[in-house]
């Protein structure tokens, strides 16, 4: 704790130290903070997660998303900016095994999470099959979709394999099986302005038929 | 986007009592329409009471027989549930047909029932909507309508709900089950809690500010060919244009709800009642009070063709 005399202090201490005093100046009242439930908020929190494997303790303004803690914050910048609203599959991410768009979630909600960036699934010299593939196939032009179309692709062949029905399943009481038609509908959250979606269909179906 | 304060609630009623003490909170569940908004100014909530942690992801069996679902279940996860798939196979098809999988891993079932519309204007914060700003106008009557509600709608708002997961609630009769900050519990029908826009299009239903939905209840199975056909500008990743959401007996009788025609899913009985007739006499009924715009006159005959398809789907 800082010393009562200590002249810069700074807006955070104040809050606390307001907390175990009555506040008896208006500057506490106008700060950062709110009351709920009888404890004093922030626009800050703390939270920690695992990064392709590595832990990662951050104290974030809370309206950090997770695509710009991954980002700006954590400066694994594979993951991208495209839309920022959802609709162009850019920032696909991987936690506890299922894609999500990191645009349209919260950094502070993902304590304890588990997750996996394009960076972790492979990298030069040991790259995931999905990445060798999409490299074989020309399942890209310019190169920006390219890791919310990898992430996403890895994932969809797990949710196949989980069971997970979509759009196109035929029978929802049967499991659905690996064809081009469950793939570009399962690949529809990833928007590629080149238009190298059949190169991505012929990669994703080949890692699929090596692991089948 | 504004600051706000954040905070992951620990159980049903702390996140019902926390909503309770700061009119300006609002839950977070899945996010993803919230932060879409919060990112415009468009929602300016304060406090964020997060609760996704608090136990509300689960699907279970009622004691009558039908099926509990708790709000925070995924969509991902509520249509690839056996029971939903063999029994509300409606439910399952209608979630798959809306949005991405990447967002279907996120979005809720609450979440899914009180996601906004999506009309442009609400969207453009340069523009006049009633919706966002209680009366500063109209921009889509008179202005682009084509994704427009036809019937139902009134002079402040033409706006459409855009949820497909409600089409089915809508058609299988679910209950939406609430806590309020006193921890008094409710239970509302789904055909009582959308409301019609009026004058008040920015009160979309009929929660109090603050209540929390803990579940929505399915009843017991009723069985019938269950098809959900969504006609839309391309074949996946987007919106409805229409869509017919429908249980069909093989007696020919059966349930339609349509969506992409109103500000709340679209279901009239005495139109059900017309369904032995064929699916124009049913579309007839069903969009009898239809005041389409220019623009979107063409979803009029666009339910009649698509209740078609699905009746001699239903029959085939
Ligand atoms: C690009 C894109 C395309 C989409 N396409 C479709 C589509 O084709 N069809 C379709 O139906 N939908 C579509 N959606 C919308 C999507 O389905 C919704 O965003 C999602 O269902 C919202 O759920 P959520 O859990 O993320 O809600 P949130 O964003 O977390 O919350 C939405 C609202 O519900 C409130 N809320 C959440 N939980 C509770 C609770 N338990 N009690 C009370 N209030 C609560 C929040 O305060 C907020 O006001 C699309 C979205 C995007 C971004
Ligand atoms: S239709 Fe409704 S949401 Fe759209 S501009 Fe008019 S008032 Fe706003």
């Amino acid at each position: 704790m800082q010393s009562p005399n200590q002249l810069e202090i700074s807006r955070r201490d104040l809050l606390i130290s307001s907390t175990a005093t009555v506040a008896v100046t208006g500057v506490a009242a106008d700060g950062a903070a709110a009351q709920s439930a009888g404890k004093i908020m922030d626009h800050t929190t703390k939270v920690s997660f695992t990064v392709n494997g590595e832990r990662r303790d951050l104290d974030l303004d809370n309206r950090t998303t997770l695509l710009d803690a991954l980002r700006e914050h954590l400066h694994l910048t594979g993951t991208k900016k495209g839309c920022d609203h959802g609709q162009c599959g850019a920032c696909t991410v991987i936690i506890d095994g299922r894609r999500i768009n990191a645009c349209l979630t919260l950094a502070v909600m993902h304590e304890g999470d588990q997750i996996t960036t394009i960076e972790g699934l492979g990298e030069p010299g040991n790259l995931h099959p999905m990445q060798a593939a999409f490299i074989k196939h020309d399942g890209f032009q310019c190169g920006y979709c390219t890791p919310g179309q990898i992430c996403s692709s890895v994932a969809v062949l797990e949710e196949i394999k989980a069971n997970i029905p979509s759009h196109v399943t035929g029978d929802l009481t049967r499991q659905a099986h690996v064809t081009p038609a469950e793939i570009r509908e399962r690949m529809s959250g990833n928007i590629c302005r080149c238009g190298a979606y059949s190169n991505i269909l012929d990669a994703i179906t080949e890692v699929a038929g090596t692991r089948a | 986007m504004r600051a706000f304060t954040y905070e992951r609630a620990s159980s049903v009623e702390a996140a019902a009592k926390a909503a309770a003490s700061n009119p300006e909170a609002k839950f977070i569940a899945g996010g993803t329409n919230l932060l879409d908004l919060m990112k415009l100014e468009i929602e300016t909530p304060t406090h964020l009471i997060d609760v996704n942690d608090i136990g509300l992801d689960k699907i279970e069996p009622t004691q009558d027989g039908g099926l509990r679902i708790g709000a925070l279940v995924r969509n991902t996860d509520l249509a690839a549930h056996e029971t939903v798939r063999r029994d509300y196979g409606l439910l399952s098809r209608a979630l798959l047909a809306g949005a991405s999988g990447q967002l279907r891993n996120k979005a809720s079932t609450a979440g899914n029932l009180l996601q906004r519309t999506r009309c442009p204007y609400f969207y453009d914060t340069n523009q006049p909507c009633n919706k966002r700003q209680p009366g500063s106008g109209c921009s889509a009557i008179g202005g682009f309508s084509r994704q427009h509600a036809v019937i139902g709608t009134s002079e402040a708002c033409i706006a459409t709900n855009p949820s497909d997961m409600a089409i089915a609630m809508r058609a299988l009769d679910a209950v939406v089950e609430t806590v309020k900050g006193d921890g008094s519990r409710r239970a509302i029908p789904i055909a009582d809690f959308h409301r019609l826009p009026g004058d008040t299009p920015h009160i979309e239903t009929v929660l109090e500010p603050g209540e929390m939905i803990t579940a929505v209840v399915l009843p017991p199975p009723i069985g019938g060919r269950q098809i959900y056909r969504k006609v839309r500008d391309r074949a996946s990743y987007a919106f409805a244009l229409v869509s017919v959401g429908a249980v069909i007996q093989s007696n020919g009788t059966g349930r339609i709800a349509v969506g992409g025609v109103a500000h709340k899913p679209w279901r009239v009985e005495a139109a059900e009642a017309e369904l032995p007739n064929g699916a124009r006499a049913a579309a007839h009924v069903l969009l009898a009070d239809a005041r389409p715009t220019e623009e979107n006159r063409f979803k009029v005959e666009l339910v009649e063709r698509t209740l078609a398809a699905v009746v001699s789907e239903a029959r085939g």
